[in-house]
Parts: C-alpha cells; structure tokens; sequence
C-alpha cells in the first residue's frame, strides 16, 4: 500500500491520536490487511508507540496482520446457527478449503474466519461467501457452494 | 490535606483522600498479596490477589485493594474464609503456567493451593504487566507490549526498538515473577540476529 | 429544504410533507433487513421498481426498501399500503403479477399469504398474522413504514416532534424528570435505571460531559439493534440529542461495530441529513442549544459492548475495561461524566418525551416498564424480532408468538441474555419476562437474545460453546476471567468429549465463585452464568457424560455413534452414495452397515436418510448392536409399498 494513501486516510481523520482505530480501520478495508510500513507511517505521525498498535491490531478481529485470499468465507457460529448445526458446517468449510479458521491458504484463493452473528438467524446454519449470504446450509450443499469459486 | 480515617484488620489507619486501600494497608504495615503491583506504577488491578472485605455502612462487598480508593469509616478484613478461597484459586489457576516459580510457591504454601489442581499450560508469563508496564512508564521505551486477547494474550518485544534499547536497560528483568520475562528476550535476540 | 429555525417552523414542514402525501396512493414496502437481503429482497425491490416503471406508475406508486418488521422466517416481506396487504416469501417472478393484480386491481393474491401453520387460515393485514397479534409494537412499528434513508418519512410519522417539544416548551432538568417518572431500564445489559444514570451526569460538576449510543451488539444471535439501525436510524438520533439536551452535553457518540456496515451507513446518513435541516449542530431549533454527533467504529471486540472497554475503545485504546468503583456517569469518557445507553434505550426516549414518563408506565411489570425488544431465534418456528410488553411469559412469547417448536419436536430450555445469561427449563416457562424475574431464574435480561433449544440440544455443549465464546473475548487483563475461563473450557470440553472425570463438576464450582467474585467487569463476574444455569436446572446431564459416557441429547460428536438399523433399512442407497468417509458398505437390496472403524461421524447419512425409513440412528452410552451376518443381508421381500 503506498504511503501517501496512509497519509491521505491520516489526514481525513485529523491526526489526532483517539482516531488511532478509526484510521486502521480504513486503511484495513482500503488495503484488506495491515502492512508493516503503513502501521509504522500511522505510528509516526499519530505520536503512537509500535506496541500500543502491536496491541491494537492483534486485539481487535477487524484487522489481519497478513495478506488474505480472493474470497472470505465468513463461517456463522453465532448461538441461533451452532444450535442448528454450525460446527458440521464449519467441518466441512474446513474440508473443503483445506485451511482452518482463521487462516489464508498459500494460493490465497480462501480465507476462513468465523463469525458471531451476521444477524440471519431465520436462515442458520449461515455461510457468507464475499457478502454473499447462503442460508439453510448443510456439510453436503456447503462443500458444493464452495466448489464455485474459482 | 484531609485526611480519611477507617480500620483494617481492627486496627484504625490514615490515609490521603485518593489513595488506595493497598497503599494504605503497605503504609501501616499490613500485608497484602499481589503480583502485579509496583510503587512506581499506575494500579493495574489484574492478578486480583489483593482482594479484601470492605463493610461500608453495614454492607460487606468484595474489592481490589489496589485500585479500590479509601472511604472514610470503612471495616476493611484482609482474610477470611472466602477471601482465602479465592487467592487460593488464582494461585493454583497461576500455577498452571508457572508451577515452579518462587513467588508463587510462597504464597501457595500460605493459602494451601495446590500446584497440580489444573491442567498445566506452562507458558511461564502470567500477565502480570509488570515489565509492560515499567517500560512504558517508568523507562518510556514500549520495547515490550501486549499482543491478543483472552487466552491468547501475550507479551511481545517490538524488535527494532528491543535491539536498541534493551541490552543497556534490562531493569525490568527483576520484576519479572516467573523467569520468563528473560526467555522471551534472548528469543527476540536470536530472531533479531 | 433550508433549515428549521423553530419548532413551529418543524411542524410546518411536517405537515408540508404529508400535504403532499396522498395516503390512498399505494405504497409497497419491501423489507431490506439483513434477513431478508439474504432471502433475495434486494432482487425483489429492483423487480418492483422496474415493473413500476413499466407500468407507468411511478407517479403514483412509492416503492421503498424499509427496516427489518422482525418476520425473518418467512422473507423476503412486502406489505402493500395503505390496506396493509402483507405477502411472505415474495420472489422477483411474483411481482409482475402483484402489481398487475393487487396494485392495479386491488386484488389479494391468495398464494402469497402467509398461512397459519396451525389453523392453515389465511392472514391478509400484516396485523393479522398471529406472530404480530401478540407483540406491542411501539419501537419496532415504524421499521417497515419509513425508508430508512429518509428524513421526510421519518417526519411524516411525528418524528423529531419530541425534540421540538423539549426544546419549546421544556427545560433540560423537566426531559429528565419525564424519563425518571418513566422508569425506564437500561435495555442493553444490566438494566440500570436510565434516569438515575443521566441524573448523576447532570449533577456532575464538570461543564465538559458526554452521551453515547452503545451501538456494539455482540451477543451472538441477538439482532435488535441492528433491526433499528438500519431500519430507524432517526429515533436513535433524535433520543441521542435529547440525553444531551437533558444532562447538558454538547458532544454524542456512536459506537458501532464495522461488521454492521449498513448501519454505520445509515446512521451518518442520518446525521448528516439532521444537521441539513438544524435538527443538529448549532443552535438547534433556535433554542441555543448545541450539539454534535460523531460515528466510530467498532472494531470487533464482544469486551466492548462494556461501558468502560468501549470509552477506551472510544479513545482509541484496546478495550480493556477498567475498575468502575467510580462510574462512567462520573468519570467517563476522556475522564468526564458521561451517559453510556444502549440502542433501544435512546430509541425509546422520543416516545417518553413525547408522551410523557407516566405513559411509558402503563405496560409492564412492577419493576420493568415498557415493551422489550426479543430476537427469538434457534429452534423454533417464526424465528424473528419480537416486541412484547415486559411481564408477558416465556410460554406465550415462544408459543403464541414464535409458534412452538418445528419438527415435533420436544422443548427443551430457553437461553436469554447472551453469553452471559442462562438457560431456563421447561418447568418455568410461566416467567414472566422483566429484569429482575429473569436473573432470579439464574439468567438474565441483557439484551435481549432468546435462543429457543429443543431435545436435541445437549445443554453441557451449549455451556461449552457460550465459554469457548468468552475465552476468544475475554480482553485477557484480569487473571480470574482469562485462565478461570481457559480451565473451565478446558474441562468442559473434556465432558462432551467422553474425557470427564469425578470431582470436575465441583472443580468448575470453585472456578467459577473465583470468577464471579474477583474478575474485574461485568464480562467476567457473569461468565460462569451458562455453566452455573445449566448446572442448576440440567445436572443430570452433566453426570451422564461424566458417569456413562453418554449424552442425552445425542449431539456430543464423540459420544455417540451412528447405526443403521436393519429393520428399516429399505438399501435405497443415499447414504452409501453420500457417505465422504467410504464407511457404508451395502448394495442393491442388501441392508447397509455402517464401518464404525472408518466412520468420521460426520452425520451425512443421518440428514439424508429419507424420513419414511429413518433407518440411521445415533446411540450413546450403549455397545452398538453387532452387523448383521452376511446371509441375513439380503432383502427378500419386497418393499411394503409395492406389495400391495
């Protein structure tokens, strides 16, 4: 990620150090991960010490610290979709990627993360794939879902 | 400066308005236990082993001591049945990752814990702060912070400012109540070399 | 529009608006909740707009995407004004004929009514559908009226009219005198009295205070908030700003997480149309009275819907809490008193202000006032929001409402409150909801989730799950939180693994008194509560997976084995062919057996064993039967069907 990008997302916020997460939440969803040197640039010019954002962006699951696939797979283990079978789901989203929760497989086509409620409890168990929500899932319908991702 | 009277343990102290009951109790010689208290620092409040009684106007509740400020008139009972009952948890709860640390084996034998009770997980750091925390404020280096959260909460040296910084300093090394704060240096060493 | 300089001038537009409204023009609004967005209503509203378009109709016909009403089982919703027509499960190829037949022809189709699972009757008000008969819907109601992304709408239906009330005719001190007399409880957690909460801020000495919406609904399987955030984001805002014209704070804050995108939308939408039109900024109203409201995000972190975590988070810190023996009101953010709420609270504060504190008294229970908003989810049959008046019980909002169980099968618990709730049993479904009845039923209000749990639920896994949730969101500060809940997942997972052993029932007893009494915030201090409830009303089964190695419910993975019974075997073949692990061995009329040593239990062949044979079967605790001979596999006979 350039670093005048940084700056720029730096500058809308103000610079001020209680926008510290605000300002990483925008370059995570401009970039989809947390580069070392945009971490450093915000850590400059915010007044910021490295281990308070170390902290920051370990401590909250927005961020990632690495580089994620071409498609999230969000897996619903909220209490309405586990009760109806989500750990089987997330067995076979497992399965099927080869990679565990989260984590991005090598050939980054697939990042599986779970997630505590996307709020379509009427639909669970619940898989979101890119935005995309598949409702009334089941291991079987899962593993083909998946299968169309290229 | 007002001063707040009230009693531990049946004997009546003094203390500043906003100061701590810990403080309070250090001052007047009584004994509290805690691990993850240090003059030089702001209160942490959370090994939580300095909980005691505090009976104020006929009502008994369970307090933090070191972050819990004086009140006039308050009862304050370092130990009791259920006090004990706590620390002793927390302590065997510590000792799941450092079972052979000194301090803790001192205040197991005090309170009767049991360095098995749990399933072990010795990962050595009980998250105690103290070197964060010294480094930050006293030193004001951050060589040293938290990563995580919940049980995955650790701490880790930031390695450009440790490389610097740590070789000539090394004075949170003591503070540490396990050995582990040492280890995890010399492996931030290797991985910097 | 310029902006509204008096609250005359706000009534006056107001009445504008609806001028121009002719309420006999119909309106179709399409619910565009997360639910129903995921059920395809996106589709169904550009379907709409283009056969409206088509038809030439877009003079007289308003199509709008509207909040989530709460109906999500049966989405995508639409409801067709002004008869209030209410078709379910509407599909883009069903709009072509709604709008030649019920637009144009004011004609009801049939097939698109929602039918009562029970009686089989036919509804065709949205009122009349039995889900909604029994709900009060005085917070909700608005949702599938009002375009979320308009101001006008939410005008046109008396909104902003509190705030051009306070700010007339009434003083600070007098708003918050109407909402002490209301007596309104905190409805995100642990219903602290609002008024006593503002009261304390508004006596504080400091000039610098602070209001803010908890908008960081973590609790899994709870979406109340999200429901008005995205669905009335203005009665949020326009509560917002009269808590600050009530404490005297010039400066609101959202704090809402980023995994709710539409609503961090919707709300600066909001904001930003409220400041067009002087409903806020300076002088608002030309009463002299300032405010600002500024959006942050959370950044996922469940810790932070505690009050003091999300100040810190506010701040810009991790969500560490820190000790409350002075509170927030107090000493809140940046130090200064402030009045933390959570969503539905504020949205209720136009209506008090509006109809007075003594109004908002009148439904309820002794000691909990108004309605409640409930997401009713898990098994059950109209999953959904669900607005009831507090004191209804348990039995009539899962019956009566969310029309009992599916399947046939047997209640079994009810889970309120969240991760930091309970459980409550079938034997005390006669509660009636409040604050107090439910923490005596050793759970909780919170806010406001009500996860219905069937037979085959097994109640030592839900504690497990509800503990392995706080372990990843515990912020790990306070030793009694992070390694009591560590132990405590440690051991309950070893119990649904056929890993228990004697004496861990009172080892997570001792755990939990420590947790609950030294943690540091209220995260930790109710963590214990999903063992401790289940423990109480559920003991039995604790033992049982303990004792027998056995699950009553039959869910424990490692506790139970599939068995295909030979009886009912009819050799169809569906498992054989779906099985992902080759452990099936059958063929053309011979009975299938299930290989236990290959078998993964993964419970494919259990979902697709056709319901007539039901032949798969989960055992726990006893041998399974041996595999019959191999002489004995054959199916002479033939099927019963085709005997005849």
């Amino acid at each position: 990620m350039e670093i005048d990008k940084v700056d720029k997302i730096i500058d809308k916020h103000g610079g001020d150090a209680s926008s510290l997460l605000q300002i990483m939440l925008d370059v995570q969803s401009e970039n989809n991960w947390l580069p070392k040197q945009a971490l450093d640039r915000i850590g400059e010019k915010l007044e910021v010490p490295m281990n308070r954002i170390q902290h920051i962006a370990t401590f909250y699951k927005a961020f990632s610290l690495v580089p994620k696939g071409r498609h999230n797979v969000h897996v619903c283990v909220g209490t309405a979709c586990h009760v109806r079978g989500a750990t089987r789901i997330l067995d076979s989203v497992e399965e099927s990627t080869g990679i565990k929760s989260g984590e991005t497989d090598l050939d980054l086509k697939f990042s599986v993360e779970t997630v505590n409620c996307l709020g379509c409890c009427a639909l669970g168990p619940v898989v979101e794939v890119n935005g995309k929500v598949h409702g009334k899932m089941t291991p079987v319908k899962t593993s083909e879902a998946l299968k169309l991702y290229e | 400066m007002s001063e707040i009277k009230f009693e531990i343990d049946g004997i009546k102290v003094k203390a500043k308005k906003g100061e701590t009951l810990l403080d309070a109790a250090q001052d007047a010689g009584i004994f509290i236990p805690t691990l993850c208290h240090h003059e030089k620092l702001e209160p942490f409040g959370g090994c939580r082993l300095c909980i005691v009684e505090v009976e104020v106007k006929g009502w008994t509740k369970l307090v933090v001591s070191c972050v819990y400020p004086v009140e006039k008139d308050i009862i304050v009972r370092t130990r009791s049945e259920k006090i004990d009952r706590i620390r002793k948890t927390i302590i065997e709860l510590l000792m799941a990752h450092a079972p052979d640390a000194p301090e803790l084996k001192k205040l197991a034998k005090e309170y009767g814990a049991s360095r098995d009770r749990y399933e072990k997980d010795p990962s050595f750091c009980i998250h105690c702060g103290l070197c964060v925390r010294y480094c930050a404020e006293v030193k004001k280096a951050n060589a040293i912070g938290f990563v995580d959260r919940g049980i995955n909460k650790e701490i880790c040296f930031v390695p450009e400012i440790a490389s610097q910084m740590c070789n000539d300093c090394k004075e949170c090394f003591p503070l540490c109540p396990t050995s582990y704060l040492q280890a995890a240096f010399v492996l931030t060493e290797s991985l910097i070399a | 529009m310029a902006r509204l300089n008096t609250p005359e001038e706000l009534s006056d537009f107001r009445q504008e608006i609806l001028s121009k409204r002719d309420p006999d023009n119909p309106c179709i609004s399409v619910c565009a909740g997360a639910g129903c967005v995921a059920s395809g209503a996106d589709e169904v509203i550009k379907a709409f707009k283009e056969e409206i378009e088509k038809q030439d109709l877009t003079a007289k016909v308003d199509t709008k995407g509207t909040g989530c009403p709460g109906f999500c089982e049966q989405g995508p919703i639409v409801v067709i004004y002004p008869e209030e027509i209410c078709y379910v499960q509407v599909k883009a190829e069903d709009v072509e004929q709604i709008v030649a037949e019920t637009i144009k022809e004011n004609k009801v189709i049939d097939r698109l009514l929602f039918a009562d699972p029970i009686t089989g009757e036919k509804a065709v008000k949205e009122s009349d559908i039995t889900f909604y008969k029994s709900q009060e819907r005085t917070v909700l109601c608005n949702n599938i009226k009002i375009d979320s992304k308009s101001i006008d709408d939410y005008l046109a239906l008396e909104g902003y009219s509190a705030l051009g009330k306070a700010l007339g005719e009434m003083t600070g001190a007098e708003v918050l005198e109407e909402v002490k007399k209301s007596n309104i409880r905190g409805r995100g957690g642990a219903g602290f009295p609002a008024g006593r909460k503002w009261e304390g801020t508004r006596n504080a000495k400091d000039p610098v205070k602070y209001v803010i919406v908890n908008a960081d609904e973590g609790d899994p399987g709870a979406f109340m908030d999200r429901a008005l955030l995205e669905g009335n984001p203005h009665s949020i805002l326009e509560g917002l700003i009269l808590g600050g014209y009530a404490i005297g704070a010039s400066e609101g804050y959202f704090y809402v997480r980023q995994e709710y995108p539409l609503a961090v939308d919707n709300i600066n939408l909001a904001i930003e149309q409220a400041e067009h039109y002087g409903l806020l900024g300076e002088n608002i109203l030309g009463s002299g009275f300032n405010f600002k409201v500024i959006v942050h995000q959370g950044a996922g972190a469940f810790v932070c819907g505690e009050s003091t975590a999300l100040m810190a988070s506010l701040e810009g810190r991790v969500g560490e809490p820190r000790p409350k023996y002075i509170r927030s009101n107090i000493k809140g953010l940046w130090q200064k008193p402030s009045v933390l709420n959570n969503v539905e609270t504020w949205a209720n504060i136009p209506l008090i202000v509006n109809n007075g504190g003594e109004w908002f008294t009148k439904v309820g229970t002794e000691t909990s006032k108004g309605t409640k908003i409930f997401s009713l989810v898990g098994k059950i049959n109209n999953t959904g929001l669900v607005e009831v008046p507090m004191g209804m019980t348990l039995h009539d909002i899962i019956y009566k409402i969310g029309g009992g169980i599916p399947g046939g099968k047997k209640f079994k618990a009810v889970q309120t409150g969240g991760p930091s709730g309970g459980c409550i049993p079938e034997g005390q479904l006669d509660l009636q909801v409040g604050f107090d009845e439910l923490t005596k039923a050793g759970s909780m209000m919170g806010s406001g989730g009500m996860i219905v749990l069937d037979e085959d639920t097994c109640m030592v896994d839900v504690a497990r799950y509800f503990i392995n949730f706080l372990t990843e969101e515990s912020c790990g500060k306070c030793v009694p939180c992070r390694e009591g809940l560590r132990q405590m997942h440690r051991i309950l997972t070893n119990i649904t693994k056929g890993r228990g052993r004697e004496g861990d029932i009172e080892l997570l007893e001792d755990i939990s008194e420590t947790t609950v009494e030294a943690s540091l915030c209220a995260l930790g201090k109710s963590a214990p509560n999903p063992f401790l409830s289940t423990l109480r009303y559920f003991r039995d089964e604790y033992e049982a997976h303990i004792k027998e190695k056995r699950c009553p419910a039959l869910a424990c993975k490692e506790l139970i084995v599939f068995h295909i019974d030979p009886a009912k075997c009819q050799a169809c073949g569906m498992c054989l062919k779906k099985c992902p692990a080759d452990a099936i061995d059958g063929g053309k009329k011979k009975i299938h057996i299930i290989d236990q040593d290959k078998c993964t239990n993964c419970g494919t062949c259990f979902e697709v064993c056709p319901d007539k044979f039901g032949a798969v079967t989960k055992i726990s605790g006893e041998p399974v039967p041996d595999p019959l001979p191999e002489e004995k596999r054959m199916i002479a006979k033939k099927s019963p069907k085709k005997k005849k």
